[in-house]
């Protein structure tokens, strides 16, 4: 940012890196599938390499489980459930869970920074919102294993069996937490698939898994790409399938299950509007835009990617959104001082430009913030797109980057009816400072997740989940465990 | 020669710190065999006082906690307990339990507090509401702490009545006064031990120890105790603790369970120490009438 001395000379004023120490960190070279409470090579021999997306360095070499591993993985969850895990008392059950969130608590710093080094993601979002909320996810659930009944009022419930669990690569670790953690509380047993770009921190988990004396194969871990997924998926002793990630890919799950016993939860893609109305305090949605969007590189399901602004304040919140934009730092993810990190991989920074590109195409007018991108790795720009028509690309199909388009509006009804007009249903964010607003807003918006006067806050209490093509069934607090649970 | 083993002082516990009793009076409960537990704390209404004031002065902060905090310090508690189990087996023993007996106790104890510790972010899911009433409102319900709760706690047990009785007040977010076992009270300080050691605020803890019938009747009728939580089967004392209770409409709850049960514990042992708020919004009425997707 440069500012001006006495004499009108700018002077730049630049942060100095304050970059995150790896020095405490330990990963191995190579990593086997967690099968059965061991550390099995993987029977297709094959190992594939996981980089750091910032600098495309080698982190590790993972196995690449195919249909072999994963049955053996479902047999070790299937023992382990009707041998040992479906059988011990609830409150033993929690505490094992209550030991999983301690040693994540004690190992934190690590976690934050392997998950860094693997993402891309920016030191301070993984140490301050990734773990945490991962750590307080099994926390919270450990304490619902022996509290079950009261969840579900005069039902009978029971767990399901093994459920198959394959997570995305935007928050490695706090999928895992948020897949694994009701699972077990509510008496089942797990095979877990990280994404194949973001394996490490899934893979350290099992170390903690591990350590916590979990009984052998009530957590298995299998790394791989979308096959080992799909023998998770396709495998008959599996009684539940829950997936995050795309809505192709759901689709595809949706449609292989379809006639089994097999129960889903599908948590997919988005398309949240973010609606500034015109008496909103302007300065604290800025922050909240830049939040929604470019929070985790724009890498979210629920990303504030629609923005809705009222006519009367649109110049005012545009021109002081391109200011906010100006200052944001992009770079390195180890350093402290960086707010958007290097995108993924290179398949979705591909996606990203591509998008980029249709939006040019389009005639939409672009602006993005002057800045010097890091030679190697994978970075893109925080991006807006002004003047965009309901109907383009840009706002209709998911970009999954910082990618930003902006549409102006008059009247409430008219801001509903856009917001709405979407396949998606997963978010929305208001910013009004009349809470009767608030309220008409989110009882007529068709999201599971509403936030107002806020945006991307999560909680293990809170549940997520979105509406229509956004997936069903919904992740955290009481209504998070009904997806693991047989009601009778 | 022999080492001379250096014998504890038991004191009482009041915001936090470990005084004697303000009166200076003692009094030496024995065990079975006649051996002296100790010269245990004869604590006066003053310090019945001093602990509410404490109690009060801690109850913003303490239900001001997240509570998933709040879950994580009761976990805490738990954590230290079971790392000085063997003392507590020691005391038990010391007062008349059997090896088995003592071991048992102290392991309920334990399980209890991770019980109530999972509770703290979760009964008010369970017990609130969104009331669906026919006005264009946003009408919820919530629960709030009832404040400070003056506990009697069980006569028969050292620690586990004691545990049972004060895990499910401080979940909620309420601050206590507690008084211990008049006859079985080495526990119950060395109870206070642990929370000292737990990250649990000054004050939201408090314990005194003593005679029960001279401690109950400042403890019932102070006005700046909201609740009143008595474990026994006396019902003169309790009919005595609810005639005291009118001054200040303070709740009463009375339990006859038997703590060592596994399943002496539940959610409505939190709710008998909250409050039910609800709070009504208006909701704008405008636009989105066609809105079907």
């Amino acid at each position: 940012m440069a500012t001006k001395k006495k004499n009108n000379q700018p002077v730049e004023w630049n942060y100095s890196p304050a970059l995150e120490s790896t020095s405490h960190v330990k990963l191995k070279d190579k990593y086997e599938l967690y099968i059965d409470g061991k550390w099995v090579k993987p029977s297709s021999k094959k190992y594939f390499k996981t980089i750091n997306p910032a600098n495309e360095e080698v982190l590790a070499e993972v196995a690449h489980a195919n249909d072999k591993d994963v049955d053996l993985a479902v047999k070790a969850a299937r023992k382990a459930y009707k041998n040992v895990w479906s059988k011990i008392a609830p409150s033993e059950r929690a505490k094992y869970i209550y030991r999983i969130a301690r040693l994540m608590q004690e190992r934190a710093r690590e976690f934050a920074v392997i998950e860094s080094l693997d993402a891309g993601k920016v030191i301070r979002e993984s140490r301050d919102v990734d773990v945490p909320l991962a750590c307080n996810h099994f926390f919270y659930y450990a304490g619902w294993a022996d509290k079950l009944e009261y969840a579900f009022p005069n039902r009978k419930v029971e767990s399901l069996g093994v459920a198959g669990q394959i997570i995305p690569w935007n928050f490695p670790l706090l999928m895992a937490a948020w897949k694994i953690a009701p699972a077990l509380a509510a008496g089942n047993t797990v095979v877990l698939k990280p994404a194949e770009t973001t394996p490490l921190t899934a893979l350290k988990l099992a170390e903690i898994i591990h350590d916590s004396g979990l009984p052998a194969g009530v957590v298995n871990i299998v790394t791989g790409y979308g096959d080992t997924g799909a023998a998770i998926v396709n495998h008959p002793d599996v009684d539940k399938i829950a997936f995050t990630g795309s809505t192709g890919v759901g689709k595809i799950i949706q449609k292989a299950i379809a006639g089994t016993h097999k129960k889903s939860t599908l948590e997919l893609g988005g398309k949240s509007a973010n609606i500034i109305m015109d008496d909103a305090p302007i300065d604290q949605a800025v922050e909240g835009i830049v939040n929604g969007i470019f929070f985790n590189q724009g890498h979210v399901c629920c990303a504030g990617s629609r923005l809705f602004i009222q006519e009367g304040v649109a110049d005012k919140v545009i021109e002081k959104l391109k200011h906010r934009m100006d200052s944001l730092i992009i770079g390195d993810p180890m350093d402290k001082n960086t707010d958007i990190g290097a995108i993924n991989s290179k398949e979705q920074l591909d996606i990203i430009n591509g998008y980029v590109k249709i939006g040019i195409a389009e005639g939409a007018e672009i602006y993005q913030p002057k800045c010097k991108l890091p030679n190697s790795g994978y970075y893109c720009p925080p991006t807006l797109f002004m003047d965009v028509a309901q109907s383009s690309r840009l706002v209709q199909e998911e970009i999954f980057g910082p990618v930003l388009t902006i549409q102006t509006f008059r009247t409430v009804d008219e801001v509903i009816q856009k917001a709405n007009n979407s396949p998606f249903g997963l978010a929305a964010g208001i910013w009004t400072d009349k809470g009767s607003r608030i309220f008409n807003l989110t009882t007529k918006l068709r999201a599971g997740v509403i936030w107002a006067n806020t945006y991307n806050k999560f909680d293990p209490t809170s549940p997520f989940g979105g509406y229509k093509e956004s997936g069903f069934g919904r992740e955290g607090g009481l209504q998070g465990l009904g997806a693991y649970l047989k009601m009778n | 020669m022999e080492r001379v083993e250096v014998l504890k002082t038991y004191k009482i516990y009041i915001g936090g710190k470990f005084p004697r009793t303000e009166s200076g009076r003692y009094y030496t409960p024995t065990n079975a065999k006649g051996d002296a537990l100790g010269n245990i704390c004869l604590c006066s209404r003053k310090d019945v006082r001093n602990s509410v004031v404490a109690a009060r002065k801690a109850q913003g902060g303490w239900a001001g906690r997240a509570a998933f905090n709040r879950g994580q310090v009761m976990y805490r508690i738990a954590e230290m307990l079971e790392g000085r189990k063997a003392q507590f087996i020691e005391e038990l023993i010391f007062q008349g339990a059997t090896k088995i007996k003592a071991e048992q106790e102290v392991n309920t104890a334990i399980d209890r507090l991770i019980y109530y510790a999972g509770w703290c972010d979760k009964y008010t899911q369970v017990l609130g509401s969104v009331n669906p009433v026919a006005s264009s409102h946003f009408n919820f319900s919530v629960h709030e702490p009832t404040g400070v709760v003056g506990i009697i706690a069980d006569e028969s047990t050292s620690l586990i009545g004691l545990v049972s009785m004060i895990a499910p007040v401080i979940a909620g977010g309420n601050t206590c006064v507690v008084i211990a076992s008049e006859s079985l009270p080495l526990s119950a300080i060395t109870f206070a031990e642990v929370l000292g050691t737990s990250d649990v605020p000054g004050g939201v803890i408090n314990i005194l120890t003593g005679a029960s019938e001279e401690m109950a009747k400042p403890l019932s009728t102070h006005m700046d105790v909201n609740a009143l939580a008595y474990s026994g089967n006396d019902e003169a004392v309790l009919k005595e603790l609810q005639e005291y209770a009118v001054m200040n409409l303070k709740r009463v709850r009375s339990y006859t369970k038997d703590w060592m049960n596994s399943d002496s514990q539940d959610l409505y042992m939190i709710s008998d120490y909250q409050e039910v708020k609800t709070t009504w919004h208006p909701i704008e009425n405008i636009g989105g009438a066609n809105s079907t997707y």
